[in-house]
């Protein structure tokens, strides 16, 4: 029982293989795929995917940011804009990054500009969160 | 007839203008290798995206709440021309036939009686515009704040050139680069960005019929056309960076056999010049002995 699982970013394909399950943050709540899913896409918000390599291994976290999953009965592709694991981010550097973030959403000249500043401010959020689980 | 001197002095300079051109060949060519895995490397989501791309938007109707990245704004009267050229020359005809392939089309939209706006990416590509079209340029940016475009970099630009489209500032963007074939071919390719072209691929969709969509298909539309964007215009400038590496692998290829070329002329000419001058020598001593 195993699911063909691929993660791939603009850069490069990060990880090609089979895993046993993988639980995704659908941007309409979070799902588990295991092998023989039926046909389905979605896009992701930013946080989490864990990734159960066999049934008794534990969660490897990647933080996705930008996601969209598609499963087909090959197995499942997530396209993330940007991909790091859980255990890589930077937990100190993010206040900063979160403080200029909402900076730049106060200091926005229009909605079009507010918008992008307030996506990029969820991101940094979401990212905190992903590292303090 | 130039002198020994001279020749000697010519010999010199073309060597040493060979040197660099076949350290630039070296540098282009070990360059070339890791642009080209980066163009591998980028192709999966690309390619992935494309299909996705393609199979929603065949499926969705085209209706008044359709985004206008897809449907457009329903006008063909200002054009955007995005043209990626490289910031260093010593590429051959690299930067001039994108240019010339964006050319092309410029000139064709300004007679239909078009308006014709220009958003430059990259150092060679202006002076030829500004020139040409003056007034005609509404953004300039060049790489040498950035060694490698990263996919953050391509979505900066995506984002502002979105930002523009909402403001109305456009109706259809072109996206212009040169698209890497081989060390020795590329190919300038025009490539429209916004509306996003899908009809080509409509009979792919029946495929996917079986398939849910979370939240809606159009909402993931809506989620991924400005991505594809970003994607597009990222795809665009890593096949620009290993086409220039090819581009100027290639001429400064050539570039050395000519000087070495050059080099054997002048050196046959010198000492052709050397044996002339020794023979007259040998001719002036003789005849000097004889009228003794």
């Amino acid at each position: 029982m195993t699911l063909q699982f691929e993660l791939v970013s603009p850069e490069k394909q990060l990880r090609s293989g089979d895993v046993h399950q993988v639980v995704v943050p659908g941007s309409e709540g979070d799902f588990a795929v295991l092998e023989g899913h039926a046909p389905f896409m979605s896009t992701i918000r930013p946080g989490a995917i864990d990734v159960y390599e066999t049934t008794s291994s534990g969660a490897e976290r990647i933080f996705i940011e930008g996601g969209f999953a598609e499963v087909t009965d090959k197995g499942l592709t997530i396209l993330a804009e940007h991909a790091q694991p859980v255990a890589n981010i930077d937990v100190a550097g993010l206040s900063e990054k979160i403080a200029a973030a909402e900076a730049e959403v106060r200091a926005a000249p229009d909605d079009a500009h507010r918008e992008l500043a307030e996506k990029k401010l969820a991101v940094l959020v979401a990212k905190r969160e992903a590292a303090a689980n | 007839m130039a002198s020994l001197k001279d020749l000697k002095n010519r010999i010199t300079s073309v060597k040493s203008t060979q040197k660099i051109t076949k350290a630039k060949k070296m540098v282009a060519a070990a360059k070339l290798r890791r642009a080209q895995e980066r163009v591998e490397q980028a192709r999966p989501y690309a390619e992935k995206m494309e299909s996705v791309m393609a199979s929603l938007g065949s499926r969705v109707v085209p209706g008044p709440e359709a985004s206008p990245l897809l449907v457009g704004t329903g006008k063909t009267d200002t054009y955007l021309l995005v043209i990626a050229t490289s910031d260093r020359g010593l590429a051959g005809a690299f930067n001039a036939n994108i240019v010339k392939k964006a050319r092309e089309t410029a000139d064709r939209l300004i007679a239909a009686g078009k308006t014709v706006k220009f958003y430059l990416l990259g150092k060679k590509g202006r002076a030829v515009i500004r020139r040409l079209y003056p007034d005609m340029i509404v953004h300039f940016q060049d790489f040498s704040d950035i060694k490698d475009p990263d996919f953050n970099y391509a979505r900066a630009i995506a984002n502002d050139i979105a930002l523009r489209f909402e403001a109305g500032e456009f109706d259809v963007a072109q996206l212009y680069y040169s698209q890497f074939k081989s060390a020795l071919v590329q190919v300038p390719t025009e490539q429209q960005i916004i509306p996003v072209p899908v009809d080509s691929h409509a009979d792919e969709g029946a495929a996917t019929g079986a398939i849910e969509y979370e939240p809606s298909e159009e909402a993931i539309l809506d989620d991924l056309l400005p991505r594809n964007i970003a994607v597009q215009i990222f795809k665009g400038l890593l096949e620009n960076g290993a086409s220039e590496q090819g581009a100027s692998m290639t001429a400064m290829d050539n570039a050395t056999r000519n000087a070495g070329d050059l080099i054997n002329d002048l050196t046959i000419q010198y000492n052709r010049t050397r044996q002339a001058v020794i023979t007259t020598e040998l001719v002036e001593i003789i005849s000097g002995a004889e009228a003794l």
